[in-house]
């Protein structure tokens, strides 16, 4: 019963995003009541499915990059010739988080000029932290016992790493991916006010025009978008987890 | 030639010394347990055997070959190594974590297969059913048995066990204890296990050493450690209560037993020890018994009289 309502919600939030992606007029007649002065109720400036997937590839390319640093530096600073550079990368990555995103982006585009870099590296930087901080945790976790075995039977530290300490910490990791890019779907739409292509446009158009329709049709699609992928790798998480038994999850 | 020659072996943490001046060996074939209290420093001792912990100070050979002159992963592959909570790989099947070593060697996919099978087999593990389960579908009695499999993949000459029973219960135990030396028997592997608990050294021990703040207190046979205690801390480790039963376990039957005669009623097999034959005499009120072999004929008898003389101390 569980799982059959489980399911019916995400059909049903698949469904309501490709309509508003592709079908939205079906959804005049609830969009109509909130424009004024006869505003057009649907946005048609540019094709919606076009501005998702510029939002998605927005965050993907950043996530990937966040990713990429993130790991590489987790796994750096796990070893016992990188722990004394725990404390800074930690520094570092905390300062990538708590630093507003709208701030690298009024920095950011005097150097790099309108488009999407300044996006990118804003969503970059945003991302670093909840990976890096859950692939330290992911590695952390991993039993001594096991540690000591693998050691044991002859591995090398490159072996120990890729055999042993990554696919044990991969849920963790994913985890950490999982919460960036969520993340990153929602702030990425601030990068539509320095002119990268994503749904933050149809935001923004809605803001200026006084025009709530547009605004809730851009927002419910990054929403929807975001939960979906979500739960999506959520999915993949706990098949793992409950692979290894880590959790019964 | 010993199979390890451990020599006057140090290790220092800093000014604690873990470890203090530990000479012994091991001959080819034999199993040797370690007794000690928790920091006695025989975990550590053991694993300076596959360079987990490098020594201050000493030298140790294994197989005539100083372990410092072989790369330590190349000489980890080549020695069996099992631990408490025996730390299988959770993200791997049963068959992927008996294949690690010979996988790490480089074998042939088809002969690491058949290796596992076989070796699934010698454990009563069904490969169909067992194979590609996880560690945690496992009984900790079956997991501990995929312990050893693992540490045997290779068919290494020693193996090295740090309290490898401590975490099953009691039953499971002794079955496990008769598995390893069953094995033993098959592969003559060498083998140095540590354990805290005295009847598991007895059990299992061709020899017995007793470690005690890093120092070796005592390293003999079985039946030294309690007829000639080397030290008062190795006597209050075997207990004096019960060290007439305690010998007496030690020693077979048959090297206790009289010529065979005729018309005794109770008939004995003669795979028990002296103890097993006294409790059983005991109970069954009995003064004279024949020794009879799996083929229940006579080769000896023993009388109770004898039995108490056998038991009492030289």
């Amino acid at each position: 019963m569980k799982l059959l309502t489980a399911n019916l919600f995400r059909v049903a939030a698949l469904a309501l995003l490709l309509i508003l992606l592709f079908r939205t007029d079906w959804l005049s007649f609830l969009l109509t009541p909130l424009t004024k002065n006869n505003a057009p109720a649907v946005y048609t400036q540019s094709s919606l499915p076009l501005l998702a997937l510029g939002h998605l590839q927005l965050v993907l390319i950043s996530i990937v990059g966040s990713a990429v640093v993130a790991i590489l530096g987790g796994v750096f600073v796990t070893r016992r010739s990188g722990a004394d550079f725990l404390p800074l990368s930690r520094a570092i990555a905390n300062a990538g988080q708590t630093f507003p995103p709208v701030a690298v982006l009024a920095l950011a585009v005097p150097a790099m000029g309108f488009g999407a870099g300044p996006t990118l590296v804003a969503l970059f930087l945003y991302g670093l932290l909840p990976i890096f901080e859950n692939t330290i945790s992911g590695l952390r976790q991993v039993s001594p016992a096991v540690l000591d075995a693998a050691d044991g039977m002859g591995m090398n530290p490159t072996q120990r790493l890729f055999q042993v300490e990554l696919p044990l910490a991969l849920p963790l990791i994913i985890e950490g991916v999982k919460v960036a890019t969520v993340i990153n779907i929602g702030t990425a739409t601030i990068g539509s006010t320095v002119a990268a292509k994503g749904l933050g446009e149809v935001i923004i158009a809605g803001l200026i025009s006084d025009n709530t329709a547009f605004i809730l049709q851009g927002g419910l699609i990054v929403g929807l978008m975001a939960l979906l992928i979500y739960d999506a790798v959520g999915l993949v998480e706990s098949a793992m987890t409950r692979r290894m038994g880590l959790r019964t999850a | 030639m010993s199979m390890i020659d451990i020599r006057n072996v140090t290790k220092r943490y800093g000014d604690t010394t873990v470890v203090d001046n530990v000479s012994m060996a091991v001959e080819k074939g034999e199993i040797t347990v370690i007794v000690g209290t928790s920091g006695s420093g025989k975990s550590t001792l053991i694993r300076m055997i596959n360079r987990l912990v490098p020594m201050t100070s000493g030298e140790i050979r294994v197989g005539g070959r100083n372990v410092a002159d072989v790369p330590e992963t190349e000489l980890r592959r080549n020695i069996g190594y099992v631990i408490q909570g025996n730390g299988l790989f959770p993200h791997r099947t049963v068959a992927q974590n008996i294949a690690t070593v010979p996988q790490l060697l480089g074998w042939e996919r088809g002969r690491i297969d058949a290796r596992v099978d076989e070796l699934l087999g010698l454990f009563n593990l069904d490969p169909r059913s067992f194979a590609k389960k996880y560690p945690h579908q496992l009984s900790g009695g079956e997991q501990q048995r995929v312990g050893v499999a693992r540490a045997l993949a290779a068919g290494p000459e020693v193996l090295i066990m740090d309290e490898p029973f401590g975490a099953l219960d009691p039953v499971i135990r002794g079955k496990a204890q008769d598995d390893l030396l069953a094995i033993q028997k098959q592969f003559g592997t060498t083998i140095i296990l540590v354990t805290h608990d005295m009847d598991e050294a007895f059990h299992l021990g061709n020899r017995i050493a007793v470690m005690r703040g890093g120092r070796l207190l005592q390293y003999s046979t079985p039946e030294k450690i309690i007829t000639e205690p080397a030290d008062p801390f190795v006597q209050q480790l075997t207990g004096t209560t019960d060290r007439a039963l305690k010998r007496m376990s030690l020693l077979p039957l048959t090297s206790g037993m009289a010529p065979a005669k005729a018309g005794l009623d109770h008939g004995l097999p003669q795979s028990l020890s002296l103890r097993d034959a006294l409790a059983e005499m005991i109970w069954q009120g009995i003064d004279e018994a024949a020794v009879e072999n799996e083929k229940k004929a006579a080769i000896g008898s023993i009388s109770m009289s004898h039995l108490l003389e056998l038991g009492r101390k030289e």
